[in-house]
């Protein structure tokens, strides 16, 4: 009789990696809904040009490394990566700084570590982050929300030629303008109070942004819910930020903007349920991603609030992801058992 | 019922429990064969009872439990033992055990077999023993010995009894079935448990999947004494297990490291409990369990009551196995349990699920993709590990860091294995760092047992080498008793007739006649180059040397005899020596008279007869020398007188030389027309003759001395010399090793003064390379020294090096009376009285040395080796001494004291003695070949200005120094009288700074002295150096050009420049020795 000699357990989980992959993929719709809604076709384009760049380099990679390519391509991370860069980028940014962006976050930030689970530093916010130093000004033209533009959003036809056929400064200038958080941190002399009043995407288009922050609040909750995080991380990293703002607000209104602003505008949302929670460059156990997310909180406000960046989730993510491991070895559960937890490294006698 | 608590983590897979719930619980089906193995249990393996043919009957016991941690085994069927060996059992490793084989003859014969009609008027220890012997162990899975477990309340307080019936593994309902069924055996085997250990609360915990059972369970403690409660748990993966479920019904956890008892808890399996109930109520031992057989390669998936020891295959077939669709057989359920390649296995005590699984069913993993850190298994595992992070640790294989994150609390239970999305085998990774670090562990226990066995090797070995060290002190003592007994007598024998017996007088007596005679010579021939006309009596002269060292040599020659016939073998070495330097003095002789014969031939001078004479006569004398040589060398025993080849090669070389030489002459002489040719012819032939035989001699010395193995000679001073250095190296390794081994000691043991010992050992370690270095140049020396042809130069060097060390010796020796002296050093009478005796001597011999000094025109320096070697000596013992006197004097005062250490001090003290004795001996050994020359008594140099013995007083005193300051810090941690010590040791530093001083003040004094007279000393050392060397290579080149006769204007011109070469390292080596 020729029996299989296996190890337990003989039973296995219906749950594979790309199961997790596709789910939050699925969780960006209503997010990418609501971007494209009040955005204009940007956001359709870039996903679909960066998703196509990033499987046609993961590919690439994983042949230089010999390795089978349909069984890692088929993890769909290559993809999650992509749609989370294209989603960060601004709708209308040229297609070089798409393909720039994806080939660092792909290339040298995934595969270069050792590919997929090696690596150290989130891929998409290396990415953005890079672009956003290395190219300011394509970075900081956000689309204008499509209620504040006269003329109505560009067709897909004028998006496409606005994409990939290169700028015309004028069309540029007339579809982008500045995002809420960057009016508000260079809003001169003025109160926030006045900004509010006086500043046209703050006065008016700011809802444009409150949706979309809706919508990768619901996705984030729908994950919650299918298990394929904890809560731990975006409730520490939105209830840090949420009291810090509290805080400042509460004493200096005039300075400082109000915890529901951030909150809904910017990458909060998008960073809280998505980019933080990338499980591998986050910290492990339970206590240790309170711990991350309430670092990438508490970043955030900071860097918002006294930095030279408007907004400031890829450079929160990164720091925190630097500081991962480390916290890693400070939050280990106690196990079973055990009177303690253990910290460090040392041994206990 | 009792409240619920929680666990961290667990799972929910597939339960798979109904398909094997539709029937009751069915006998299994009665095998024509059993195999019971002997180790179905936790601990040792049972001792089998019976032998292979002896039949036994059903419930018979067949292997005893062997210590306290075993399970005894009984027949489960009726029959006849066919084998008992090592089989294939159903284990994880894989591996066989010892099994016994029993053939069934079909009747199910029982033992006689009796219930205990009243366990409760049973002694506690008896019940106990009775249910061991009843052979239970855990039925839940480790099989763990029953009584050992029912022991427990003896010393430990037992507060809860939990009866195990969670039955969380997916697939298995043995236990179930076994509930629904047999409630009320269940409660019966709790109440003899409780019975034993008495606890006050019994929880029987059961996973909320079952309700039937449940539901029989609570009718059947109804009306039950005892404080049961049946507590349902939620069905989560791993309720069973022991630790979860205790956390479940009581909210206590199991420290890590202790088992349940250490909380007042025991767990025992449902499965068990109707086992201990139906060996006590119905007296049967445990042979027979509730087995599910399940998995959808079956077409009846049921419960079983198997015999223990049924080929699964039997069982199989009973459920109807559907042929073809079995792809994995799992032992166990689908979380814990392995597969098992072959259906022969027999059924074990604690087998109590198989699952027969199709591929479908239980498809083979598929590849594992990387680890994304997703932390599902965090949130699933019930030890509250990391899993992720002990993946990369076992992978990575940083297993102190999967130690440290707890790895040994894993219970393996596969749950993460089970949620991981990237199917990584988690759980064995996990197997493979445990046995990892297990066998880490094991290797370094070994290491550990391998050290102590090496370091009790080392202690035997050190006491061994101790006694023999004893020994060694005794035979040393006695030979120096010896020795001095027979120097007395030699001494009174001196007296007695100091004409005959003083053969060294006569040897200086021969050694300066031979001088004379040389000077002679060389006047001789002086005066013939030019012309001079006292020749004739500068022949005279020349021959009445001739005469006088001829006497003073004939003279020696029969002391020596004389001597060599008194004392027998023993002498023989020295008197060869004495024979080859004269053949050498002959052949020198010969050689120089020759060739005044040439001269005076070639210049058809007067007296060329009376020449040729001489020349024959010396000649033969030569032949005489060498042939007492050579009779002498053949004669006594092949170690005490190895074949001089090189001489003898030299030999054949100068005959060869002469011959060449007479034959130009003669051409010459034939071409000139000159003289008496016919002569000339003669003495050619007469040499060619020679030549040959010389050649031959050479030739078969040689073969012989290949014969002999290696009889290269080698000058017996030299090699004594050796010998001291290698003893003094091998003295000085043993020290070190010792030195080595007591610091490890202190290490060991923290001892605060390990720093001290391992400056200690550092500095001996200094001296040992010293000591091995001094070895090796004298070793290189001597056989260059070897190298070297013995000429007539060699002779004069030696005497002269053996008159620098007899100056040395004796300069040093009143040194060493002098400090022992000042110091009231017990061994400075001993010193005296040979300080004394040297004196004597050097007296004795004071004029025949200024005579042979005087003779001694060319006094080449040769660096001293033997000197050197000797001064070390010399400085060794006076250390040595002064260790001595030092280590007696804290001894005495450690005595005086009382002090604890004061044993100690004395073995110490003992120890040094024998080093000063060791030393003493082997001063006296060097000493001893070099004490036949006399030495210059006039010549004592002001101790102030000798730098040498300043530099070793320094030393001296920064050794003693060392010794108390050492001593002091011993003391220190005793507490002993430490002032006497400390001022001892501020005395001798400050004579250690004085003695520096006065040190560095003579020796800035002497290169000043040497400045202010426009010499710089360094450079003078090396122009000296430099001198001697150029000699070196004069000679060399001169002796070159002899052999190839090249010509002998080109011959004279090298004899000039090796004069001047001398004459130049004279002058330097003079001038050093004024500033030395």
């Amino acid at each position: 009789m020729a029996l299989i000699r296996v190890t337990s357990p003989h039973v296995h989980k219906a749950n594979r990696t790309a199961d997790v992959m596709r789910l939050v993929l699925l969780a960006t719709l209503p997010g990418i809904a609501a971007l494209s809604f009040f955005f204009g076709w940007g956001t359709l384009v870039q996903l679909l040009w960066a998703s196509l760049l990033a499987v046609g380099m993961e590919a690439a990679l994983i042949k230089l490394r010999r390795r089978p390519v349909l069984f890692y391509l088929r993890d769909y991370s290559a993809v999650v990566t992509a749609v989370l860069l294209a989603l960060a980028i601004p709708p209308f940014a040229p297609w070089w700084l798409t393909l720039v962006g994806v080939f660092v976050a792909i290339v040298i930030a995934k595969h270069l570590y050792g590919g997929l689970g090696q690596n150290p530093f989130n891929p998409a916010m290396v990415a953005y982050a890079l672009l956003l130093v290395s190219f300011p000004v394509e970075m900081t033209r956000w689309a204008a929300p499509t209620v504040l533009l006269e003329n109505g959003t560009l067709g897909l036809g004028d998006t496409l030629a606005l994409i990939f056929a290169g700028l015309d400064p004028a069309l540029v200038d007339s579809v982008t303008g500045a995002t809420p958080l960057d009016a508000l941190k260079h809003r001169g002399g003025l109160t926030t109070e006045e900004a509010w009043h006086s500043i046209d995407v703050l006065a008016n288009g700011v809802g444009a942004w409150h949706a979309v922050s809706a919508g990768f609040f619901m996705g984030g909750v729908f994950l919650l819910y299918r298990k394929v995080f904890t809560w731990h991380i975006p409730v520490s990293m939105l209830a840090t930020l949420a009291v810090l703002s509290t805080l400042f607000f509460g004493f200096a209104p005039d300075q400082y903007a109000d915890p529901f602003f951030h909150l809904t505008v910017g990458g909060t949302m998008l960073g809280a349920f998505f980019i933080a929670t990338d499980p591998v460059t986050a910290a492990t156990s339970n206590r240790g991603k309170l711990y991350y997310g309430a670092g990438i909180g508490l970043l955030i406000f900071i860097i918002r609030s006294w930095g030279s960046y408007p907004d400031a989730v890829a450079f929160a993510v990164l720091l925190m992801n630097l500081a991962a491991p480390f916290i890693d070895l400070y939050s280990q559960p106690r196990t079973y058992g055990h009177a303690h937890a253990k910290r460090g490294l040392k041994e206990d006698s | 019922m009792g409240k619920v608590f929680a666990f961290h983590g667990g799972i929910h897979p597939p339960e798979n429990k109904k398909q094997s719930t539709v029937l009751p619980i069915q006998p299994g089906p009665q095998p024509k064969r059993v195999r019971l193995s002997l180790q179905q249990h936790i601990g040792a393996p049972a001792e089998p009872m019976v032998q292979v043919g002896d039949r036994v009957l059903k419930g018979q016991q067949i292997a005893a439990p062997v210590g306290r941690i075993s399970a005894a085994v009984h027949a489960s069927v009726s029959g006849t033992v066919t084998a008992i060996g090592a089989m294939p059992v159903a284990h994880s490793s894989g591996l066989d055990a010892l099994c016994i084989e029993i053939e069934s003859d079909g009747r199910e014969q029982w033992v006689e077999r009796q219930g205990l009609t009243d366990y409760r008027s049973l002694k506690r220890v008896d019940l106990i023993d009775y249910i061991r012997n009843m052979g239970i162990a855990g039925m839940g899975g480790a099989g763990f010995p029953t009584d050992v477990k029912l022991h427990l309340s003896e010393d430990h307080i037992v507060n809860t009894l939990i009866i195990n019936a969670a039955e969380c593994e997916p697939y298995i309902t043995a236990d179930d079935m076994l509930m629904r069924e047999r409630a009320e055996e269940v409660i019966g085997g709790i109440e003899v448990i409780a019975h034993l250990l008495k606890p006050s609360h019994i929880l029987i915990g059961v996973e909320d999947n079952k309700p039937q059972a449940i539901r029989a369970l609570q009718q059947a403690r109804r009306g039950n004494p005892l404080n049961i409660d049946v507590a349902v748990v939620p069905t989560k993966y791993p309720s069973g297990g022991e630790k979860q479920l205790i956390k479940l019904l009581t909210d206590v956890e199991v420290p890590s490291g202790h088992i349940p008892a250490d909380v007042g808890i025991v767990c025992q399996n449902v499965g068990t409990t109707v086992a201990i109930h139906r060996a006590v109520r119905h007296g049967e031992p445990l042979i027979s369990r509730i087995v599910t057989l399940t998995g959808e390669a079956l077409a009846q998936p049921q419960n079983l009551e198997v015999a223990i020891g049924t080929p699964f295959a039997d069982l199989l077939d009973a459920a109807s196995l559907k042929e073809g669709l079995l792809s994995r057989l799992v032992v166990g359920g689908p979380m814990m349990g392995f597969t098992v390649d072959d259906d022969e296995l027999p059924i074990t005590k604690t087998t109590n699920c198989l699952i027969a699984a199709t591929g479908d069913e239980m498809p083979a993993a598929n590849p594992a993709q990387p680890c994304i850190r997703c932390g599902q298994c965090e949130q699933v595992c019930p030890a509250e590990l990391l899993p992720q992070q002990l993946h990369w640790f076992a992978k990575g294989r940083e297993f102190d860091k999967a130690r440290q994150h707890n790895l040994f609390d894993c219970i393996e239970c596969g749950a993460c294995s089970y949620v991981c999305p990237s199917e990584i085998p988690l759980v064995q990774y996990y197997r493979f760092a445990k046995s990892e670090i297990r066998q880490e562990e094991a290797e370094q226990r070994k290491a550990e047992h391998a050290k102590q066995r090496f370091e009790a090797r080392q202690a035997r070995l050190e006491a061994e080498k101790a006694e023999k060290e004893a020994r060694r002190k005794q035979r040393a003592e006695e030979a120096a008793r010896a020795q001095a007994v027979r120097k007395d007598k030699s001494a009174a024998a001196t007296a007695a007739a100091p004409a005959e017996t003083d053969t060294k007088a006569l040897k200086t007596a021969a050694a300066v006649a031979r001088t004379k005679l040389k000077k002679a010579q060389k006047a001789y021939e002086t005066g013939k180059e030019s012309g001079a006309e006292n020749l004739a009596e500068l022949e005279a002269a020349l021959k009445a040397a001739e005469q006088k060292a001829n006497e003073a040599q004939q003279a020696l020659e029969q002391a020596e005899q004389g001597t060599a016939a008194s004392a027998g073998s023993g002498a023989a070495a020295p008197d060869l020596k004495q024979l080859k330097t004269n053949a050498a003095v002959a052949r020198t002789k010969l050689k120089q008279a020759e060739k005044a014969l040439k001269n005076a031939e070639d210049k058809g001078l007067d007296g060329i007869d009376k020449l040729r004479e001489t020349v024959n006569a010396l000649q033969a004398k030569a032949d005489a020398a060498q042939q007492a040589y050579d009779q002498a060398q053949a004669a006594p025993a092949p170690t005490a007188a190895p074949v001089d080849i090189k001489q003898l090669k030299t030999n054949a070389a100068v005959a060869r030389t002469k011959l060449k030489q007479a034959e130009k002459a003669l051409a010459k002489a034939q071409q000139s027309g000159e003289g008496d040719l016919e002569d000339l012819q003669a003495k050619l032939s007469e040499l060619q003759a020679k030549a040959d035989s010389a050649q031959q001699a050479y030739e078969q010395a040689e073969s012989g001395a290949g014969q002999a193995g290696q009889a290269v000679a080698q000058p017996a001073v030299s090699q004594a010399q050796l010998d001291e250095l290698k003893a003094d190296m091998e003295a000085m390794q043993g020290k070190v090793a010792k030195a080595q081994q007591a610091l490890d000691d202190a290490l060991a043991k923290g001892s605060p003064a390990a720093d001290k010992m391992k400056a200690g050992v550092d500095k001996l370690q200094a001296k040992l390379d010293d000591a091995s270095k001094a070895y090796q140049d004298a070793q290189a020396q001597a056989s260059q020294v070897v190298a070297q042809p013995a000429v007539s130069q060699a002779q004069l060097d030696e005497l002269k090096a053996d008159m620098e060390a007899m100056q040395g010796k004796v300069a040093k020796a009143q040194q060493a009376l002098d400090d022992a002296l000042a110091k009231g050093s017990p061994a400075a009478d001993k010193m005296k009285a040979g300080v004394d005796k040297l004196q004597a001597k050097l007296a004795d011999a004071s004029k025949a040395y200024q005579d042979a000094q005087a003779q001694v025109s060319q006094a080449v320096a040769q660096p001293a080796v033997s000197q050197a070697q000797l001064d070390e000596l010399k400085a060794d013992m006076e250390a040595m001494q002064g260790k001595v006197a030092k280590a007696q004097q804290a001894l005495d005062d450690a005595v005086a004291n009382g002090s604890p250490a004061a044993d100690k001090m004395k073995a110490g003290v003992d120890k040094l003695q024998a080093k000063l004795a060791d030393a003493r001996a082997a001063y006296q050994a060097a000493g001893g070949t070099l004490l036949e020359e006399p030495s210059e008594p006039e010549q004592p140099q002001a101790p102030e200005l000798d730098l040498k013995a300043l530099k070793q007083q320094v030393s001296i005193m920064r050794t003693k120094l060392g010794k108390a300051q050492k001593a002091l810090d011993e003391a220190e941690p005793q507490g002993t009288d430490l002032s006497a010590l400390q001022a001892e040791v501020d005395q001798l530093q400050q004579r250690h700074d004085e003695a520096k001083q006065q040190f560095e003040a003579v020796e800035a004094g002497q290169i000043q002295a040497a400045a202010a007279q426009g010499v710089d000393l360094k450079q003078l050392k090396i122009d000296a150096a430099m001198a001697r060397a150029a000699v070196t290579k004069a000679e060399r080149a001169l002796e070159k050009a002899l052999q190839t006769a090249d010509g002998e204007s080109a011959d004279e011109q090298l004899q000039q420049e090796l004069q001047q070469a001398k004459q130049k390292a004279d002058a330097l080596n003079a001038t050093l020795s004024r500033f030395e």
